[in-house]
């Protein structure tokens, strides 16, 4: 009875398959959207997103800016670990962006008031980060509320709160936090020479390879370990769990302290490399959080898969600043690149699309 | 149905099966589970395409794309599972989807006189203004058969639809069905109980593995000849087991209560019993009797409002399930909510009570594939569980055959001293069915407690060392199955007798 399958039915060539028919649809979809608004740039405008990096002329600068698209990558992988790994267990974590803004405002803290160094900083916001998901699991687990919900809730409460925070510790002349390179040296996470392989560019840390190593681990305890085998039957059958003599309310809780540390490390990934200060009077939670959605679906649920889509990602959200300004109004770049990472949440869609194809054809064959 | 072809990967579900049926005549359709009768009426029934072979109603050839366009063709069914709105009434579930109405309102008189018109031509009675969930499952069924009815559906198909019925219940759907077809209706009886099909039907197509086998007269045949047609070699009907010879109590229950999810009252009321080593102790009754709270109960699933339990002298009234799951295996009575992962492939769902278990586990933490797909296949092996891929495959690709099969291999290899079987055999055919009940006895005369849980009275019957009757969540007789006849236990399950029960 066993048959072997075709390359086209395995499972992790159809994933890499829907999620590049996702991204030409993206980009095709955000070329005609350019080519709306103003046709004479658009196919230099889309050439330029997807550049990024690219567009500048000498490799050093390459080299340089594909840094800054690293730096910025690894908190978004930190972020897509956050919903891949809460997902498994059936939870949405629509509060890793929440989670991401308390890890910010607690490694900053850490970093500005109490001039702590860079891994107790780092420690902070991963405790944060994990409370802030465990109050989001205390309520799943025992008054049934959605996930989404109090972690939408909860994502409000932190950005106020974290404004409130760091307003102690934000410069006199501006609503942005001390830059963390001149207020406490220490709370830099370390380059050991990363930086010389992008010409120089200081704020490539260890984060960015921690990032990959956690994917890795988020895999491995997935895949391989006791725990990734309680949570996911957990995520796909709590009933059946129950009956196995699992804890489904620690294993639900537990999944959710887990998914805020990871999102709250990645906070300390971003802050603690001082590429970035924080505002605090944005009025919005930043979008880190959510593009980790869309990097999660596109990386096919996969953590080593998306290791490639944050960076992708990331690189679409980059390469929307090469935007040539004096033609599109510097809106269309964040709106191009939304609607790439949109449709990049579609892959499941494709997935199944293709699935359903494949049938199809098989069918008619036999 | 001619020539019928039906394909799923890597499976052949229906084989070039041929049925005919004629006009006014009860037909059975029989075979073993993932046989292909489920198919075969869904292709019937427009839920599935065929890949080959037509069907034709009255010589003309038909497509039936959609349950709509089958019942166009005046063919209706009644599910294993009934399709009823619980807050309806008998009339309003009749008549839904298929209203009268004039300028938007319902115009349910009309539709009353033709319900009524039918309940007494048919011999069904029911009350038309009786809410689903206040009725019999007896009542619920002819609800259903009046549905079919009230659409002029012509050809009837009943999906196993003894399972869920009293053995007087039983009886007059017989009578009902009889009637069926002297008005001249034809009906498709699925069933696995050889005695009914007897009864009841006037010829009998069987099925095997996806393959047609043959028609036979049933006034042509006896029950051996059907089942060696159906599994394809000899089957005992009866299963053979030695006098149980009790031991040293394992299971003691006392004044066991628990509370109801549906209503406000306690659905399990102050029940006391006691299971022994070597002896197999079977809790009838109906379903929906407090059998399914008892055993939550009992498991961990569910805590008690009062009593206690002791399971081989520990009390183990407030234990977890996992320490219960030590001394206790359980067979659950829902495969898909509580017995399987259905995501998950076979092999895990194989260890999902001991993937915690060193043998299975590197370094105590890190899953030991290689030694969990030896003991998964040295499972299927043993427990002749079929699947697509073997021990790769996903669960719920699997027939409900099969997954069953890997729940109680699970359960019975597993170490344990009280064996809690809810309904094991609930689907299955009769060469699956006497294996079951041989592992059952070989437990029992391994000196194990067996609890079995059953809603059929010839398992009950069969199988059993001693008989607890439960009825509205009381333990209301306790008999022997050598000195007790069929209707008497019949009686008892329906509340008509009963009398004290001690532990």
């Amino acid at each position: 009875m066993k048959e072997k399958k075709s390359f086209l039915e395995r499972p992790a060539v159809q994933s890499i398959l829907a999620a590049i028919v996702c991204i030409i649809l993206g980009l095709l979809i955000g070329f005609l959207v350019l080519l709306a608004i103003n046709p004479s740039g658009a196919g230099t405008g889309i050439l330029a997103i997807i550049k990024n990096f690219l567009n500048y002329p000498s490799a050093p600068a390459q080299m340089k800016y594909l840094g800054n698209t690293l730096v910025k990558t690894a908190p978004l992988l930190m972020c897509a670990l956050s919903i891949n790994f809460c997902y498994k267990t059936g939870l949405f974590n629509i509060g890793a962006a929440g989670q991401f803004v308390v890890g910010s405002g607690a490694c900053l803290f850490a970093a500005l008031k109490l001039g702590l160094p860079w891994f107790v900083c780092l420690l902070f916001a991963i405790l944060i980060g994990g409370v802030w998901g465990f109050a989001v699991g205390l309520l799943k687990a025992y008054a049934n509320v959605n996930e989404v919900i109090s972690g939408i809730m909860l994502n409000w409460i932190g950005l106020y709160l974290v404004n409130m925070l760091l307003s102690t510790v934000k410069e006199s002349t501006s609503p942005y936090t001390m830059q963390v390179a001149s207020t406490n040296k220490g709370a830099l996470m370390p380059t050991l020479g990363l930086h010389t392989l992008f010409s120089n560019n200081k704020y490539v840390t260890i984060a960015v390879p921690l990032a990959i190593i956690v994917a890795i681990v988020i895999w491995i305890v997935l895949a391989k370990t006791k725990f990734g085998y309680e949570i996911q039957a957990t995520g796909f059958n709590k009933e059946a769990a129950r009956y196995a003599g699992m804890n489904e309310k620690r294993n639900i809780i537990l999944t959710l302290v887990i998914g805020g540390a990871l999102a709250g490390a990645g906070a300390a990934f971003l802050y603690l490399s001082g590429y970035e200060q924080w505002s605090v009077t944005q009025s919005s939670v930043p979008s880190m959080g959510f593009n980790g959605i869309a990097a999660t679906f596109l990386g096919g649920l996969n953590p080593i898969g998306t290791i490639f889509s944050s960076f992708f990602i990331q690189h679409i959200t980059s390469g929307g600043s090469y935007l040539d300004k004096s033609i599109y109004p510097s809106q269309i770049a964040d709106l191009i690149t939304s609607i790439i990472i949109y449709l990049c949440g579609f892959v499941l869609f494709f997935k199944l699309t293709l699935t359903k194809g494949l049938n199809k054809r098989k069918e008619k064959k036999s | 149905m001619l020539h019928i072809t039906k394909l799923f990967p890597g499976i052949v579900a229906n084989d070039d099966i041929t049925l005919q049926l004629k006009r006014g005549e009860i037909h059975a359709l029989l075979g073993e589970n993932g046989a292909g009768k489920s198919t075969l009426m869904s292709v019937l029934f427009g839920l599935y395409q065929a890949e080959e072979g037509e069907i034709r109603k009255d010589g003309r050839p038909v497509k039936i794309m959609n349950p709509n366009d089958a019942n166009d063709l005046g063919i209706g069914m009644v599910h294993q599972h009934f399709k009823l709105v619980q807050c309806f009434t008998v009339l309003e579930n009749i008549i839904l989807g298929v209203e009268t109405t004039s300028g938007g309102f319902l115009q349910k008189d009309e539709a009353r006189k033709k319900v009524m018109a039918l309940s007494d031509k048919y011999g069904l009675s029911v009350d038309p203004d009786a809410k689903i969930e206040d009725i019999t499952v007896g009542m619920q069924q002819r609800t259903e058969i009046l549905k079919m009815l009230y659409r002029d559906n012509e050809i009837l198909i009943f999906d196993e639809p003894t399972a869920v019925l009293t053995p007087q219940e039983i009886e007059e759907l017989m009578v009902i069905m009889k009637n069926l077809a002297k008005e001249g209706k034809s009906i498709l009886f699925i069933s696995h109980k050889l005695n009914e099909i007897m009864e009841v039907a006037d010829r009998c197509s069987v099925l095997r593995r996806g393959k047609y086998i043959g028609t036979v007269d049933i006034k042509d045949t006896n029950e051996q000849d059907l089942s060696r047609m159906m599994v394809g070699r000899d089957v005992k009907l009866v299963v053979d087991k030695a006098p149980a010879k009790p031991g040293k109590p394992i299971l003691e229950v006392r004044g066991m209560t628990v509370a109801s999810k549906a209503h406000g009252n306690n659905a399990v009321k102050n029940v006391s019993f006691t299971v022994r080593e070597g002896e197999i102790v079977c809790i009838a009754g109906i379903d929906g009797n407090g059998q399914t709270e008892f055993v939550y109960g009992l498991t961990g699933l569910e805590p008690l409002v009062s009593g206690s339990i002791k399971l081989c002298g520990q009390d183990i009234t407030k234990a977890s399930i996992r320490e219960r799951s030590k001394l206790l295996s359980h067979i659950p009575e829902d495969r898909h909510k509580h017995g399987l992962v259905l995501d998950y492939s076979l092999e895990f769902n194989m260890v999902l009570q001991r993937y915690y278990d060193p043998k299975f586990l590197n370094g105590g933490m890190f899953l030991n594939r290689k030694a969990i797909r030896e003991y998964s296949d040295k499972l299927i092996d043993e427990f002749d569980v079929r699947s697509g891929e073997g021990s790769v495959t996903i669960a719920r690709s699997m027939s409900g055959g099969n997954q069953q099969k890997a729940i109680i291999a699970r359960e019975i290899d597993k170490e344990h001293q009280l064996l809690v079987a809810v309904q094991p055999v609930r689907g299955l055919d009769v060469g699956a069915i006497e294996f079951i009940h041989k592992s059952l006895i070989e437990e029992r005369d391994k000196g194990k407690a067996v609890l079995l849980v059953s809603l059929e009275l010839e398992e009950v019957m069969n199988v059993s060392d001693r008989i607890l009757v439960m009825y509205e969540g009381e333990l209301v007789g306790e008999l022997d199955p050598k000195t007790t006849s069929t209707e008497e236990l019949g009686l008892y399950m329906a509340g008509a007798k009963r009398e004290e029960v001690r532990a």
